[in-house]
């Protein structure tokens, strides 16, 4: 292959390895239509919703046309698509935005997922087929203003009166929450925490969106507000009790996290090779100079070793055998190692690297949030240190 | 209403494509294949076409064994099921063989009304196959349709040319190829993409279809390409410096290209 058009041999720099060789007919045909589908509706704007700070809210009707939201959970019009499946959407999606991978995440992972496994059939019928057609958006309450990597440590709680429940309480960086038709609020109750489906315009459901964000700006944070929040009695899902609630939703999003931020970190490292292919200084392409292949290769090894991880996880989620503990691994290493592609794809880009003319700073931004998110890089860590000794060193 | 829609996987225009050095046939593991653009465009059609008046939409391919990826891609979309021929003795058929092994296949395809095709295919180019293959099967052959609309038993078409647009109509059935302007393709939905797996996709060889290997391939093909030299680099243009005169300059330039 000619060294003449770098974007005709990227595609092929960013899987070295060939790590997409291990996907079945559909997988790859379900990463090359969302590809398409971000090339032709996402990269063209991405960076005026970004410095604007707008999520692109028109875009949800068409991400459920295409069958992405849900994908992975089967019945009630979603597509039942493998782990893989659902993981390289993650990939090609967060290769354009993580704002756009995380609208997906909370929608099909968060949201949707507690009520496909803890609902009820009526809970169910009534949000799902909506849900996974993108004409209802959904998010998921966990964190509170001082509640976060500890998250048993909430304080919105839900008590009963008469048949009626009551939740009182705050929530925090809820991605989604102020596009809501429904929130998933996890409360504690007198027998634990449980999930809460509330409906946006419930009188006492309120929500405030945080607008002075560096991170993640074409994606919706926001607060929830729930004075005297009153609901019926089948507002709670019936299925589940306790923090595996809450905690078994998060492992399916971080799986998604595990694969989208091999998009970011590969859309990074094609931007850094391209750059350094045709940028020319000291007479020639700074890509000859052997610092910056150093960076090149180790960019590419890390990305590599990233896609193979993620494949690796997303087998074992379809053969049933994926623990909490792998999860931790690769939420750990993947966000950590796109973090330090994206940082080092900004160095090659010299001050072109801060522009937003180049995706490479906008991804390093909302890799920072990834990094927090779902569990910080710190609390991952003392996962695997406990899987690991034995011993808990979080509390 | 049932209608065969031809599908072409070709390389992908984005990818570099090139010719073998042994026989001049395309160098298809070189390149990644995709299914033609214009053809997508083929099937959304039908898939309208039978969104409005019934019936079933098949896809039929000739190509080596990767063009399943094509036809998988046709079904995601919607298509109803799929006919493959593939032979190795087809290698290096020219667009008389093509269309005449293509009308063989469309044979064995149940009560056809309509047979949709892309207007030119992005390698060959020939943009010959469409009418030949209406010529085999004595249809009528209405091209590069920019609208396409069927009335009881009759089809009428946008015809667009350089020179304007021509509407024209013919009894079905009938063979339509389509231009790029016909409508935008939807994409595979994910739903779709997992019930393509279970849609039949039928492989036949020459003696399925019923094609004679004397009449096929390149050994046997009317045509044959002699020598390929690649496109030269493109030149560096003409540069206008601005002595305050650059608008007129650049004017006067197009003017001169006869592009203004
Ligand atoms: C853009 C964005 C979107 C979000 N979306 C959602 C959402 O949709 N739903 C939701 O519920 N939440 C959401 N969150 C919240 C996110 O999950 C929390 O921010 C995260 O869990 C960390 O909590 P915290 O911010 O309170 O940090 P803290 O828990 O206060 O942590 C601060 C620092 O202390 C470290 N730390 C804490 N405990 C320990 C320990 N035991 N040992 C060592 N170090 C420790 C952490 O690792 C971190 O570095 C979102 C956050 C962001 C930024
Ligand atoms: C560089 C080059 C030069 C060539 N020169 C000649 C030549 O001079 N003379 C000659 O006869 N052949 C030539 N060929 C071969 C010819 O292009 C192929 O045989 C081809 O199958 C028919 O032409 P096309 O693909 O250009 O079809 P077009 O006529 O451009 O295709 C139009 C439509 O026909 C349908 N169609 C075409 N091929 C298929 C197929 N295999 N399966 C299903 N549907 C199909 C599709 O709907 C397509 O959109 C050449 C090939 C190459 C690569």
């Amino acid at each position: 292959m000619s060294a003449a058009a770098p974007e005709r041999t990227t595609a092929r720099a960013g899987d070295l390895l060939d790590v997409d060789r291990a996907l079945g007919d559909e997988e790859r045909l379900i990463a090359e239509t969302v590809r398409r589908f971000v090339g032709e509706h996402v990269l063209p704007e991405i960076e005026g919703w970004y410095e604007r700070g707008v999520f692109p809210r028109e875009l949800v009707p068409e991400l459920g046309r295409l069958g992405v939201l849900g994908m992975h959970l089967t019945g009630h019009g979603c597509a039942g698509a493998s782990a893989v499946g659902y993981g390289v959407a993650c990939r090609e999606l967060e290769a354009a935005d993580s704002g756009l991978r995380s609208f997906v995440s909370v929608q099909g992972s968060l949201a949707m997922f507690p009520i496909w496994r803890y609902g009820s059939e009526e809970q169910k019928r009534r949000w799902l087929p909506g849900m996974a057609a993108g004409e209802l958006v959904g998010c998921f309450g966990l964190t509170e203003p001082d509640s976060g990597s500890d998250p048993a440590s909430m304080r919105t709680s839900a008590r009963r009166d008469g048949r009626d429940w009551v939740l009182n309480g705050r929530k925090m960086w809820i991605t989604n929450g102020g596009l809501a038709d429904v929130a998933v609020v996890w409360a504690r109750t007198d027998d634990g925490v449980r999930g809460f489906l509330v409906p946006r315009g419930t009188p006492g459901f309120t929500t405030r969106d945080i607008h002075r964000k560096m991170s993640m700006r074409a994606s919706v944070t926001s607060e929830l507000v729930l004075d005297d929040v009153r609901l019926p009695e089948d507002a709670v899902l019936p299925g589940v009790v306790g923090m595996r609630g809450p905690l078994s939703c998060l492992d399916e999003a971080r799986f998604g996290i595990v694969w989208g931020v091999v998009g970011a970190a590969r859309t990074c490292f094609e931007t850094a090779l391209s750059y350094a292919r045709t940028r020319e200084q000291f007479g020639r392409p700074i890509a000859g100079f052997q610092l910056t292949q150093q960076k090149l290769v180790d960019m590419a090894v890390e990305l590599n070793k990233a896609a193979l991880l993620a494949h690796h996880l997303g087998q074992l989620k379809d053969a049933g055998a994926l623990t909490p503990e792998q999860i931790s691994f690769g939420k750990l290493n993947n966000v950590r190692e796109a973090l330090r592609i994206a940082r080092t794809a900004r160095t090659v880009l010299g001050a072109n690297g801060i522009s937003s003319e180049y995706p490479v700073m906008r991804h390093a931004n909302n890799l920072e949030s990834v990094l927090t998110y779902e569990g910080t890089n710190e609390v991952h860590t003392l996962v695997l240190g406990h899987a690991l000794t034995g011993l808990r060193a979080f509390q | 209403m049932n209608i065969v829609v031809l599908v072409k996987q070709v390389p992908d225009t984005n990818s570099e494509r090139r010719l073998t050095d042994s026989d001049h046939t395309l160098d298809r593991a070189s390149a990644d294949v995709v299914l033609d653009e214009i053809n997508e465009r083929a099937v959304e059609e039908a898939l309208r076409l039978q969104e409005a008046h019934g019936g079933e939409v098949t896809v039929v391919t000739m190509g080596p064994d990767s063009a399943t990826d094509a036809l998988r891609k046709a079904l995601s979309m919607g298509a109803d099921k799929a006919v493959h021929l593939s032979d190795a003795a087809l290698h290096g058929s020219d667009a008389v063989q093509t269309a005449r092994a293509l009308a063989k296949v469309i044979g064995t395809v149940e009560g056809v009304d309509l047979v949709l095709a892309g207007n030119e295919a992005t390698d060959g180019r020939m943009g010959a196959v469409p009418a030949m293959v209406a010529e085999v099967l004595g249809l009528p052959a209405l091209t590069h349709a920019r609208k396409v609309e069927v009335d009881g038993s009759t089809v009428r078409v946008e015809r667009e040319t350089d020179e304007g647009v021509a509407f024209v109509e013919a009894a079905l059935p009938a063979l339509v190829s389509v231009g790029e302007k016909i409508n935008e393709p939807r994409y595979p939905s994910f739903k779709g993409i997992m019930a393509a797996k279970k849609k039949p996709v039928t492989t036949l060889g020459l003696a399925d279809a019923g094609i004679d290997a004397a009449e096929v391939g390149l050994a046997n093909a009317a045509t044959t390409v002699v020598e390929a030299a690649p496109k030269p680099p493109r030149s560096g243009g003409q540069k206008v410096e601005d002595a305050g005169d650059g608008g007129v300059r650049i004017a006067e330039f197009l003017a001169a290209q006869k592009l203004i």
